[in-house]
Formats: C-alpha cells, sequence, structure tokens
C-alpha cells in the first residue's frame, strides 16, 4: 500500500443485537448472538478508551438497540470522559425520559433517531412493533427540547418510498437538524427480503428527485444526507469510504471489522477486541488488510480513473452479486456483469411488498433461504 | 435564517452538539459534529473560539486583521466563507 495508514476516525459499537423492533431490512447479520454471548460493560469501557487512544473522534452507540442494554448510561459517560464525539443510533423504544435526561447529563453529544414511515400504521407494519411511531415523535420532541442535535434516517423501500420527501417534512417537524435518507442497501436481512423491499426503476427516480428538491427547500433548516438506490445506479458507493480507510464496527461479541456485512466474505481472517487491542486489530488484522488501498483491483477497476473516488464499490456486494469479493462491484456499469443487476431489479420490484421475513434472534437456519 | 440577516452585528455560536477539540493524534484541532468532523488550520481555530454568542461578526474580522495584520475585507471574506458553509451545515447560528 502507498499511504501510510491514518488513524480512524469512527467507530460504530454494536452493543447488543437484541432489539424490540424486527425490521425487515436489518443491517445485523442472520445469525445474531444472545445476551449471554455480548461483551461486558468493563470490556466495552476498555474498549473504547483504546478508540479514544487510537483517534477515533466519533463513538456510534448503536445495535439492535442499544438501549436494550442495561449499562447504557455506563458506557454513553465512559465515552465522554475519554473524549470520544457520542451518538446514540436507536429506534426510540426502550428509552424513557428519565433515562434520557440522565443521557444528556452524562455527555451524549447527540442522538440519531430511525423512523420507518411517516405515517403511523405503515411505520409499525414495518417495524412490527405497534406504538413505535408514537414512541419515536415522543423521543424526538424530548431531543430536540433539549437542544441536542436530532438526525432523523429513514430507509427507503418499495413499502415507504411513495413518502421519501415526506419523511423529510416530517424530520422538519420533529425538530431534526439533519436526515439521512436512506435507499436499502441489500445486505443482511434486507438481502434476504430484497424481493419485497426492491423499488422499480421509476419509483426510485422519482423519489430521488423529490428528496433532492426538498434538500434544496430546506437549505439552511436541515441537511439532508441522500443515499442513493444503489440497484439503479451507473456507478457503485464509495462503500465505508474505502475498506478499513476511516471507521471500524466492532460487533456485540467484540469482534473488530470493517463493516456490517464483512463476515459474509469468506476465508477472512478478523480479530477480536477481547483478545488484541484495538490498535493491533486495526491495522495488522488479515482481513482488514485484504482490500486497503488499490493494490487488491483487478480490472477494469484497477485501471480506472474512478478507483480512488469509489474504491471499487462493495467488496461484500461484490461477493454477494458477482461470486468474487475482490470483482468489480457489479452496480459499476463497467462490470461485465452488470446487466444483471437491472434484471435482479426488475424481477424483484415485480413480487408482491408482503411476506417479508422480520428481523428476529433465532436460532433458524434463514440463511438457507438467501 | 438567510444569509443576508448575517450582518456585522450578528454574534455567530457553534450549535449544541457541535465543538471545537484539539485531536492529539492527528496533532491539530478539528471541529466535531453530528457524523462528520472537519480538521481546521490555524486560522478557522482563531475564527470559531470566537463564535461563543457573545462577539459580533465584525468584531471577529476586525480582532483578526489584526492579529494577522491582513486587510479587513480579505479577513472578512475568509471568515464568512467559513461561516456561511457552517450556517448551511447546521452547525453554527447567531444572535
Amino acid at each position: 500500500m502507498s499511504n501510510p495508514l491514518a488513524p480512524p476516525s469512527g467507530m460504530l459499537a454494536e452493543l447488543t443485537y437484541r432489539c424490540p423492533l424486527s425490521c425487515p431490512y436489518c443491517s445485523n447479520p442472520l445469525e445474531m448472538a444472545g445476551r449471554q454471548a455480548e461483551m461486558s460493560t468493563d470490556e466495552w469501557k476498555r474498549i473504547f478508551s483504546q478508540a479514544a487512544e487510537i483517534g477515533v473522534l466519533h463513538a456510534h452507540l448503536s445495535g439492535g438497540e442499544p438501549a436494550s442494554r442495561r449499562d447504557l448510561l455506563e458506557l454513553v459517560a465512559h465515552c465522554a470522559q475519554v473524549g470520544l464525539y457520542t451518538n446514540l443510533i436507536t429506534s426510540g423504544v426502550g428509552l424513557t425520559k428519565p433515562l434520557f435526561e440522565a443521557l444528556v447529563a452524562a455527555g451524549l453529544d447527540h442522538v440519531q433517531l430511525s423512523i420507518q414511515d411517516a405515517e403511523a400504521d405503515s411505520a409499525d407494519w414495518i417495524g412490527g412493533y405497534q406504538g413505535g411511531f408514537a414512541k419515536k415523535i415522543e423521543v424526538a420532541r424530548w431531543v430536540a427540547d433539549s437542544g441536542m442535535p436530532l438526525t432523523v434516517n429513514a430507509v427507503i423501500h418499495r413499502a415507504n418510498i411513495l413518502r421519501a420527501a415526506e419523511m423529510v417534512d416530517f424530520a422538519v417537524k420533529l425538530g431534526a437538524r439533519r436526515i439521512e435518507i436512506a435507499h436499502t442497501q441489500y445486505y443482511g436481512w434486507a438481502l434476504l427480503n430484497r424481493a419485497h423491499l426492491m423499488p422499480t426503476r421509476e419509483q426510485s427516480e422519482t423519489a430521488y428527485a423529490a428528496v433532492e428538491a426538498r434538500r434544496a427547500a430546506y437549505k439552511g433548516r436541515i441537511v439532508v444526507d441522500h443515499v442513493a438506490p444503489d440497484y439503479h445506479a451507473k456507478y457503485p458507493k464509495a462503500c465505508m469510504s474505502g475498506w478499513g480507510r476511516l471507521t471500524f464496527n466492532v460487533t456485540p461479541t467484540g469482534k473488530v471489522l470493517p463493516c456490517h456485512a464483512a463476515e459474509t466474505i469468506p476465508g477472512l481472517e478478523f480479530w477480536n477486541a477481547r483478545e488484541k487491542s484495538l490498535a493491533e486489530c486495526w491495522a495488522d488484522s488479515p482481513g482488514f488488510n485484504a482490500y486497503r488501498g488499490t493494490d487488491w483491483m483487478k480490472e477494469p477497476c484497477r485501471s480506472c480513473e474512478r478507483k480512488n473516488e469509489d474504491f471499487g464499490g462493495c467488496r461484500c456486494q461484490a461477493l454477494a452479486l458477482a461470486g468474487d469479493a475482490s470483482a468489480t462491484d457489479p452496480i459499476c456499469s463497467k462490470s461485465p456483469l452488470h446487466h444483471r443487476i437491472g434484471e435482479i431489479a426488475a424481477r424483484d420490484s415485480a413480487e408482491k411488498v408482503e411476506g417479508f421475513t422480520q428481523r428476529r434472534l433465532t436460532r433458524e437456519k434463514v440463511a438457507d433461504k438467501v | 435564517m438567510s444569509d443576508d440577516d448575517f450582518t456585522g452585528e450578528s454574534r455567530p455560536y457553534l450549535l449544541r452538539g457541535v465543538r471545537l477539540k484539539h485531536d492529539t493524534v492527528r496533532k491539530c484541532w478539528v471541529l466535531l459534529a453530528p457524523e462528520r468532523f472537519l480538521r481546521l488550520n490555524g486560522i478557522s481555530v482563531d475564527i470559531l473560539q470566537r463564535c461563543d454568542g457573545s462577539v459580533s461578526l465584525g468584531r471577529i474580522v476586525e480582532d483578526l486583521a489584526e492579529k494577522y495584520v491582513a486587510d479587513r475585507a480579505v479577513v472578512e471574506r475568509d471568515v464568512r466563507a467559513l461561516l456561511a458553509g457552517l450556517l448551511d451545515k447546521r452547525m453554527l447560528a447567531y444572535e
């Protein structure tokens, strides 16, 4: 690799896989470790301290639902003490007003709240949790009233795509400073449920344009971060801003990964923060080094002028769609397999929305259904 | 808030959840905000350290023109460019 390795700036801490919601596009793996296998409070605290030491600026406390951890307050307080910018990524369900106030006092910096739709019935159906929508409105009010920045995150798919732009209006009403409109990325549960989630090309294009129009209309009021619909794109996303380049994930059991789906790539060796320091896991684990930089690339990536812009797209998607993690992400129009993406999208978007598999902690082998 | 209201009398401040930090690993100042961080050069740090809601834009410009022995108009252009970007990104507001 030509460039020296820079310190990581962000850490996504998946504190637990437990979650009261069961969104069919969850980015967690299909087989998830339960509570007994989760790391202890002290283990997480040691990892957060190490993260701050190696240069991590943002700690994103996520899951599952991080409020399912009884030690959430202690972990947030620890992150603040070691100087991390602490972000709570939550469904809102499981938070209480006293807990939220204690988190504020402990030094929480930012809340990212998921919404499933701009309408209660549809939102609660997608999340599989009655009353979830109302609860989110309540949590958003606590956050906005506290003065803390609020980001609303909405994942877009065929069941809510007609209201993609409406969700921006809704976030403004909730007092959010920022919204992420993320067209579904097909990994984990979303890949399993792709045939129920995939919008048509026309739906994607209409929604994308409507959200972009809101961005302009709300300039200076709300920041819109827009994750484009992969399967209808010409070039792939710069996945994770490059494999092992800026950020890493830590799973509930301590595995240190470049992204949510990295473990779907067979043969990669990742290390565990229970056994080795974060510095070692980041710099030296073979899995991280497998796709750093550009030396691993094949054609057409190797000679492509965009290789330092999109890093060949996503390794996990290359594996899932091309059967080879070092291939060009087939989302790219330069990939010899690109035509298949349009065929998959067209086929899947013609299926029924109903009938998706809800995300759950289970021992049942759902993986075989992919 | 439109940029037109952002005058020499305006007193800018960083919004809650946006803060300066001296990063001992990267050996530079950074501005931390939701899902973003900006590496800051010396003058940006000087500008943002004055954005506490008590100092007017005009006063910030005067201070820095004096400190850097620079033309006031040039300093004002730089200060406004930085702060306008942060206003759009919902990191800054003003009284």
